[in-house]
């Protein structure tokens, strides 16, 4: 069997005396799409946000076990380097409000003050626009202000912005919530275009869209990984009492 | 050529991370050492002060503070008239000033909260903080000295036109924009359904403000009075050029409040440079460190006092 | 009606008409201050004005031009110090509001912005006219510096703190060190904010006359060596309106106008900052 691209080993999280995430091993393919569900505080987004270090942002948030990037800790990893190997899309579209479109995209390049040509440059923002599905209805805006876009733009836009470091892995921390039904079936429908290139984690408290968009599908409760398999699977047999009351919606 | 630069950018970035990393610790370090200096500023300015005091201090004692004869000639420090002009001045300036910023408050923060003449009002209180207290204190000496003489000449008194009555005019006005401001603020942040509950009971709007804004935001107010407060007392220029610069203290009232002083703010500004020796200059900076104190200890409470009342 | 309820609601508007009277007759001595200072001051204005130093006293003519030129130099270097101590301060008070270093911090910008500006003058004067064997300009901008520092403190810890942590952390995901969040992302969408606290900042120190009594003295002859007592505006204004002579006098009200003009232009340009900084918010 190939190699995990993510493994977590005995992972926990804390919020200073609170344990939110509680002994969590998991190990996730290549080019999988990977949905996490549960209900609200069940600790999925710090799970998330455990991978590329964003937790320890957070006042109180600390980590402990392992998790690793293709066989690499990356709590022993410097972590500016675990951030650029790992994209992540946030709750809300949070384009850089002082930045272009264009900007916007080659923006993790940029602000580490990589230099490239403008020839480079047009190349990675014409791709990773398209990869979002966004280039056909920006291509004519690139230098306008990002904050101009619609909300379902303006998170396709962030995506592409992930894209164009060329992570290994994406993650979604609940990318749709704050969209409206047309723009979250645009940014779910790119879910399955980006699955050939990456591997994605998507963080969701929507079954149906768990149900929709996933490969497999781990369920957390209470902080701890109760089930983790095929998505089809568990939706129809799962094997924990606890999913079963989940997805019958027995308590939220 | 695209795979190319990209392969070339993976290839240098674990290595620029590394950099990016020691950056990154020297630029929080750097934040802390900023934060650290003012710390240590503040403590440098009391302990400079204390220890320029010393002098002072240990030869004249506590008693300096009462002491009401101040001779730099004959070397006798008292700060007595000095103490009595600058709380006669402020608190004189305070008193003239609530009504006022407290109508400003009010008028801005319930009557008129929007639209241009509530901007205009709003602006010209604000200006008055802008302008400069030198400008202040020159007008006050070519205009509002004469005056006030030819009042004193009406009411009888010795006609010096400048004195503590004069300053503490000057200083009214110069104070109230930092108590109004903040009056304003805390009186729109009242809630409405409070008011509207007081007026579905019948209640007129003075009733309203009366029963319901004041009593809501009654230490903010007198935070911002407080503030008012610290301004007046550390004001310098505006009051040594208007108070007539005499360190002697009359015997009546009358003759204090309308006769020529000096505040402990003006004193230092007209003799510190003049201080021929040791105990001179440390009896004035003995003054600034009381100035300190009284000044630090007014606004302190003051903010605390807003980020509680602010916080409700 | 009930007579009662008539006498509430005239009640009612008597007082609404007293606090009017008084909230708008607070603007009467500002107009007035205003028009003296205008008016006394427009008609010394000229070029002779600007680029002269003052007369001695008994002859006509002379100007600020020394004033003028100390000013600019002491506040631009008072600028240069606290700018980026200021700065960098408030960076970190928003960043990191709950430490201990936070709370003494915040607790002394409060402090130093309560600190009588004579105090001030008196502490530089200590720490660098006293061992320095002189007054000096340099003195002088330190002593500005320290009541600027206050104001782009709490401007750029307030300006940060409206910013979403969004912002933040899409660039750290990036990959993105801190330091480049921070010069990269953070100051330039919060910057109309910044700029507006350093402008009022100027604003306030450039009319500072007492922390300059001991530190940079004044100068009746036009000198850019920093290591010696230099003029400046207010300054200018103070040792000639206490002066008998009314040449004087009228360069004094020529100087109060243009600090005037400085002042108000600076406050406007702070209100216009403000304003657009709302806006983007």
């Amino acid at each position: 069997m190939e190699n995990p691209i993510v493994k977590a080993e005995n992972y926990n999280g804390y919020f200073g005396d609170n344990h939110v995430v509680k002994d969590v091993n998991i190990s996730i393919k290549k080019h999988e799409v990977i949905a996490v569900m549960g209900p609200s505080g069940c600790g999925k987004t710090t799970f998330l946000r455990g991978i590329n270090r964003m937790h320890e942002l957070i006042p109180g948030g600390t980590s402990k076990g392992k998790i690793l990037l293709d066989g690499q800790n990356v709590f022993d990893m410097n972590v500016i380097y675990v951030r650029y190997k790992i994209g992540m899309v946030f709750q809300r579209p949070n384009p850089f409000p002082n930045l272009s479109i264009y900007e916007n995209v080659v923006a993790g390049y940029m602000l580490n003050g990589i230099k490239m040509s403008k020839a480079d440059k047009d190349v990675i923002v014409e791709r990773s626009l398209t990869s979002a599905a966004l280039w056909n209805e920006v291509k004519d805006s690139l230098h306008k202000k990002g904050t101009f876009l619609s909300g379902g733009q303006q998170q396709r836009l962030c995506i592409a912005r992930a894209i164009a470091m060329q992570p290994e892995l994406i993650l979604f921390d609940e990318p749709t919530s704050a969209l409206d039904p047309i723009s979250t079936s645009s940014v779910e429908n790119l879910f399955h275009e980006l699955k050939s290139n990456y591997t994605l984690i998507i963080v969701t408290h929507n079954m149906q869209q768990a149900a929709r968009v996933s490969d497999k599908t781990a369920f957390f409760y209470m902080g701890e990984l109760v089930e983790f398999d095929d998505t089809k699977k568990m939706f129809t047999a799962p094997a924990d009492q606890r999913t079963q009351n989940y997805i019958t919606g027995r308590f939220s | 050529m695209y795979t190319k630069t990209l392969n070339f950018v993976e290839n240098k970035r674990l290595e620029l991370s590394d950099s990016q990393l020691k950056w990154e610790i020297f630029f929080k370090r750097l934040l802390i050492v900023m934060s650290a200096i003012l710390v240590l500023v503040i403590i440098g300015v009391l302990v400079t002060l204390i220890q320029k005091s010393m002098p002072s201090i240990k030869s004249l004692g506590i008693g300096f503070l009462w002491g009401k004869v101040w001779d730099p000639v004959q070397n006798i420090y008292g700060a007595y008239p000095f103490l009595i002009g600058t709380l006669l001045t402020s608190f004189t300036a305070l008193i003239i000033s609530i009504p006022f910023s407290y109508a400003i408050a009010i008028y801005l923060g319930e009557y008129n909260q929007k639209g241009w003449l509530s901007d205009l009002l709003k602006n010209a209180i604000e200006l008055i903080a802008a302008v400069p207290s030198i400008i202040y204190g020159f007008w006050g000496i070519f205009v509002l000295v004469p005056i006030v003489r030819s009042l004193e000449i009406k009411l009888g008194v010795a006609p010096f036109g400048v004195g503590i009555c004069t300053s503490s005019l000057v200083l009214a006005v110069m104070i109230i924009p930092y108590s109004a401001s903040l009056g304003i603020t805390l009186i729109r942040m009242v809630p409405s359904p409070l008011k509207e509950g007081a007026y579905a009971l019948g209640a007129t709007r003075f009733e309203v403000i009366r029963n319901v804004v004041l009593p809501f935001t009654r230490t903010g107010l007198f935070a911002g009075v407080l503030l008012s407060l610290g301004r007046a007392l550390g004001e310098t220029m505006a009051v040594t050029m208007l108070i007539g610069n005499t360190s002697a203290i009359g015997n009546s009232f009358k003759e204090i409040f309308f006769g020529p002083s000096n505040t402990m703010a003006s004193v230092i500004a007209n003799e510190f440079n003049e201080a021929d020796h040791d105990l001179y200059v440390s009896a004035l900076i003995e003054l600034g460190l009381v100035l300190f104190f009284v000044t630090v200890v007014v606004n302190l409470i003051g903010k605390r006092v807003i980020s509680k009342a602010s916080k409700n | 009606m009930e007579p009662r309820i008539g006498f509430r609601n005239t009640k009612s508007v008597i007082f609404k008409w007293v606090i009017i009277f008084f909230a708008f007759i607070i603007t009467i001595p500002l107009i007035v201050v205003l028009l003296y200072i205008i008016k006394q001051g427009v008609t010394q204005v000229n070029w002779h004005f600007l680029t002269h130093v003052p007369a001695p006293p008994g002859e006509t003519g002379g100007g600020i031009a020394n004033a003028l030129m100390g000013s600019f130099i002491m506040v631009l270097m008072a600028s240069i110090v606290a700018i980026p101590v200021g700065m960098l301060a408030g960076i970190y008070l928003s960043e990191n509001p709950n430490t201990k270093l936070a709370y003494y911090s915040g607790l002394c910008v409060d402090v130093l912005q309560g600190v009588p500006s004579i105090v001030v003058g008196i502490v530089i004067y200590v720490w660098i006219v006293k061992p320095s064997g002189g007054f000096s300009a340099i003195a002088g901008s330190v002593a500005l510096a320290l009541m600027m520092l206050p104001i782009i403190i709490r401007s750029t810890e307030q300006t940060l703190k409206l910013l979403p942590d969004s912002l933040k952390e899409a660039a750290l995901s990036l990959g993105v060190p801190y330091h480049r969040v921070i010069i990269k992302v953070i100051i330039p969408c919060g910057f109309a904010g910044i700029l507006s606290g350093i402008t009022l900042s100027i604003a306030r120190v450039i009319g500072e006359t007492a922390p300059l009594l001991f530190t940079a003295l004044g100068n009746n002859y036009f000198s850019t060596n920093v290591t010696g007592p230099m003029e400046s505006l207010p300054h200018v204004i103070y040792s000639y309106a206490t002066s008998p002579y009314d040449d004087w006098h009228d360069l004094a009200w020529g100087a109060s106008f243009i600090l005037l003009m400085f002042v108000l232009t600076l406050n406007i340009v702070t209100k216009v900052l403000t304003r657009k900084w709302k806006i983007q918010l």
